[in-house]
């Protein structure tokens, strides 16, 4: 499919839904759970089980409405988090407040849809004057976003203090707009959640090679003929409507970390897009699901921040836990290449020696602490984890020396060293008693195919060089 | 609000005032090291520490509630400092994560703290600054405002005494370490600052309505001025009117437009802060909206009524035996007829560098040079075709690729480089096309 039908077919399902959605959001009365109640107190395992297995009908709602939103937020976020855009969603949803305070003063009443799209307008506005102010030479982006959110939310407030005083005690459903009240949320709230999630996933999945391309190379997806602008405007009209629905459920304020936590997580556990979006709607969804039961069985607790907690929480599992760009994982790798390169030095020290005194002699722990600049300790720990290894023996008169296989592995190192030193030498002009260092830092990574190819240059194939220090007349 | 009342009211500006300069003496530092959105992640996350800080003391305490916020705030520095580095998560997404987190977690906390101290969750987040005045008792200062004064001094001593150190660590931390400055330590300051900060702002703007007060009048005051002095203070300034004149407005703003209310000051101070900021993006001389379109518009004029001169140069080469003069509807359909080439003619006469017979029909109205016009002309005609003798020579173009490169520059080209190209060209007569250079006339 080309791009102008893939998308024309992605924006007509997402026109559909939203309508059908707002068409479908009549009034059905619910029973509003009780305010008054102020305790927190932990519930007994039969409304755990109740809340779990959804049986409640309020319970449901609520958990099914904010689980979409959650995914929703998950999937869309991914592509906004990969364009860099992520502190974009917090202007944005400050900048709902003063459309939905207008909408209230015009009408009145709460009206919700007219409210959604009364803040959706005003989000647009305040995501144009960000893209407007960037343009401004001493404006950069990050005053831009911070200008925006709060001067927005500013004239929201002068708003709202407004609707406060003329109309008698009704804003108080406003101001679950700032803080969130899944807890309020009504069956036509849950529908046009979930209408709103089917059409971000099923626009991500249909736009997918063009917010890919997008999101990874601008100037490419351009020269390949995408409509560049069009499909950005369509992924931010779809974090716009992933942000409004999101208002009521999580508040204006915690929205954006729906937007922003749950792709940053899934980030750790791949590289690839596709995993990463999945990932991130999976998570997001989790966090939801799980936040939405917490406060259902502990209705004192606000929804939105439990919410948000939860992705918090999978959020530090994934940077810590995750395979590769987790932090234990590099803590662990750093640690490993500490080891190998102290293991590496010790049999080094001990192939000179060996190189110079013979094999049969061994070396005493004096000698081999003072062949380099290392600590007793450090060279302790080395030197334990090689004769653990079974490279390095202790002779009765504690001697060291290299066992057969030890040996092996010394002469590649000093092999390695001495090579890469000829190199320099060679083809880098570096005086012979500068190159011992430089060697001495890359000897552990040279991989075999640089062997080979050092091998090659420097004609070497068998032997170990001799040493340039010594060969050049240099003391060492 | 029924009417003015300076007991009530001048604590309530006081505080205004004292808030937004606070604010604003350290946000120009935040500003300037794109550091903006550091000021939205301190001010969501100090909640956690402030929550914590209650529920410890039990109390409203002013100690306490600084002291949690100092830990917040560093926090929240350090840790998307964490993410950041060893997650490798992108700089802004990381602040986001950690102070979305934070905030929650301060939210949670709050709910429980509002049962054991005096607490309104709403008014974390825009403030409660009509209240200020009613904490006094009798005719004392209200606890809020000596807070604030004490922040407003500290700060002001911060930025006067480190004003150096502030200036170079923030323009180059490298130059700043190498000076034995160290530029960490200076931007953990900061970041201690901006958190007391903006707990001593709560309660009179709330969390995030002191983000604009952090934000927007610095970087109005950044689209004034090139000094670091003078835009700390014109932020300053910017912040105590929008102050003042939020309050004004708050107060009397919803009765001018007919209604029968006041509303939020801290919020109004907000909006005319933006409102402030909205005019410096506009009518900054340098940077301003106005002053660029300004500019260009100038500039396109110039380089009309240079056209119409190398026009009415030219002209008069060809009809050097029958001097004529050219008409209205000739020089527009030469150049285009636009309301820009009209506005080039007139002030051309209006410089007297052309001359008009005006004739019944306006289109047949006749235009002669000056003597004035035929000098800058003759300039204009010189660097052209100076030009592209220069690019003939020195770059081997074609000659139908000369023209159009002349044609922009002869617009730039100073009678000092005139020169100078006329003597790398050893005084040339004739441009590649085969015609005349005109002398350097004295203008």
């Amino acid at each position: 499919m080309t791009f102008r039908r893939r998308t024309v077919i992605a924006i007509a399902l997402l026109v559909l839904m939203t309508t059908a959605t707002v068409a479908q959001a009549s009034d059905e009365p619910t029973n509003h759970r009780s305010i008054t109640d102020t305790t927190v107190r932990w519930p007994s395992f039969d409304e755990i089980t109740q809340t779990l297995m959804l049986r409640d009908y309020n319970t449901r709602v609520v958990v099914l409405g904010t689980t979409l939103l959650g995914l929703a937020a998950g999937v869309i976020g991914t592509f906004a988090y990969l364009r860099k855009r992520a502190l974009m969603g917090d202007a944005l949803s400050h900048a709902t407040l003063p459309g939905i305070a207008i909408v209230f003063l015009i009408l009145g009443s709460k009206n919700l849809p007219l409210l959604l799209i009364g803040a959706a307008a005003s989000g647009v506005l305040g995501v144009l004057a960000v893209v407007g102010l960037r343009t401004i030479p001493r404006i950069r982006e990050d005053a831009a976003i911070g200008i925006v959110l709060s001067v927005f939310f500013g004239v929201g407030m002068v708003l709202f203090s407004l609707v406060q005083q003329m109309k008698t005690g009704n804003e108080a459903g406003l101001q679950s707009f700032i803080y969130g009240k899944a807890a309020a949320m009504l069956n036509r709230d849950a529908w046009l959640i979930g209408g709103v999630a089917t059409a971000v996933v099923l626009g991500c999945v249909l736009l997918f090679k063009d917010f890919r391309i997008l999101c990874f190379d601008e100037d490419f997806a351009g020269s390949q003929g995408c409509p560049v602008l069009f499909i950005d405007l369509t992924m931010m009209a779809l974090v716009v409507l992933t942000t409004v629905v999101g208002l009521q459920a999580v508040g204006l304020i915690l929205v954006v970390a729906l937007l922003i936590v749950p792709p940053s997580a899934a980030r750790f556990w791949t590289d690839h897009l596709g995993t990463m979006t999945v990932l991130a709607g999976i998570l997001g969804a989790v966090s939801a699901w799980l936040g939405a039961t917490i406060s259902a069985l502990m209705p004192r607790l606000p929804t939105g921040a439990i919410i948000v907690l939860c992705a918090g929480v999978l959020f530090f599992i994934s940077m810590m836990a995750a395979p590769r760009r987790g932090v234990l994982a590099s803590v662990w790798r750093r640690w490993a290449l500490a080891r190998r390169i102290g293991l590496h030095h010790v049999l080094r020290a001990l192939a000179e020696h060996e190189e110079r005194y013979g094999e049969d002699v061994g070396m005493s722990l004096k000698d081999l602490l003072s062949a380099r600049s290392w600590s007793a300790g450090s060279l302790n720990h080395s030197l334990n984890v090689a004769i653990r290894r079974g490279e390095v023996s202790r002779t009765k008169g504690d001697l060291l020396r290299l066992t057969a296989t030890g040996r092996i592995e010394a002469t590649r190192i000093l092999r390695n060293h001495r090579l890469w030193e000829l190199f320099l030498i060679r083809h880098a002009d570096i005086a012979p008693s500068h190159v011992d260092r430089d060697a001495d830092d890359v000897e552990h990574v040279l991989s075999e195919t640089i062997v080979r190819e050092l091998e090659r240059a420097l004609d070497e194939t068998v032997a170990i060089p001799p040493s340039p220090h010594v060969q050049w007349g240099e003391n060492t | 609000m029924s009417g003015w009342d300076w007991s009530m009211d001048g604590w309530i500006i006081l505080a205004g005032v004292l808030s937004a300069c606070s604010c604003a003496l350290v946000g120009n530092f935040l500003v300037l090291r794109k550091m903006s959105l550091m000021g939205d992640a301190i001010s969501h996350a100090v909640l956690p520490g402030l929550a914590i800080a209650f529920l410890i003391s039990e109390s409203r305490s002013s100690i306490a509630m600084f002291i949690g916020a100092v830990f917040a705030g560093i926090l929240t520095a350090l840790l998307s400092q964490v993410v950041n580095r060893y997650g490798g998560v992108e700089h802004g997404a990381s602040m986001g994560v950690i102070f979305s987190i934070l905030f929650a977690l301060g939210l949670i906390l709050i709910r429980q703290a509002a049962d054991h101290v005096d607490l309104d969750p709403g008014c974390v987040l825009y403030g409660n600054i009509t209240q200020i005045p009613l904490d006094a008792i009798g005719g004392e200062v209200p606890p809020a405002v000596i807070n604030l004064s004490i922040v407003f001094v500290a700060n002001l001593l911060f930025v006067v005494l480190f004003f150096k150190e502030l200036r170079i660590s923030t323009f180059d931390p490298q130059l700043s370490t190498t000076l034995g400055i160290p530029a960490g330590m200076m931007h953990y300051l900061l970041m201690i600052l901006v958190s007391i900060t903006t707990v001593a702002n709560f309660e009179s703007v709330g969390s995030i309505l002191v983000i604009a007060m952090l934000i927007v009048p610095a970087a109005a005051a950044h689209l004034l001025t090139d000094r670091l002095s003078t835009m700390v203070i014109l932020s300053l300034l910017i912040a105590a009117a929008s102050a003042v004149i939020g309050h004004v407005t708050a107060a009397f703003g919803p009765s001018w437009v007919g209604l029968n209310a006041d509303t939020n000051t801290s919020a109004m101070m907000a909006v005319i802060a933006g409102l402030i900021l909205l005019a410096a993006v506009l009518a900054s001389p340098q940077h301003g909206v106005i002053g660029k379109a300004y500019h260009r518009i100038q500039l396109a004029l110039t380089i009309t009524c240079e056209d119409i001169l190398g026009l009415l140069h030219r002209w008069r080469e060809m009809n050097t035996g029958t001097p004529r003069p050219m008409y209205r509807n000739e020089i527009l359909a030469a150049v285009g007829d636009s309301t820009l080439s009209r506005w080039a003619l007139r002030s051309l006469v209006r410089r007297r560098e052309l001359t008009a017979d005006m004739a019944a029909k306006p289109e047949a109205t006749a235009y002669y040079l000056s003597a004035q016009g035929i000098s800058r002309a003759a300039g204009l005609v010189r660097s052209h075709r100076l030009w592209e003798a220069y690019l003939a020579k020195h770059f081997a173009l074609p000659l139908d690729h000369l023209h159009m490169s002349a044609e922009r520059l002869e617009h730039f080209i100073t009678p000092q480089l005139r020169e100078e190209i006329s003597r790398d060209l050893i005084a040339p007569n004739l441009d590649p096309h085969g015609k005349e250079i005109p002398p350097e006339l004295d203008a």
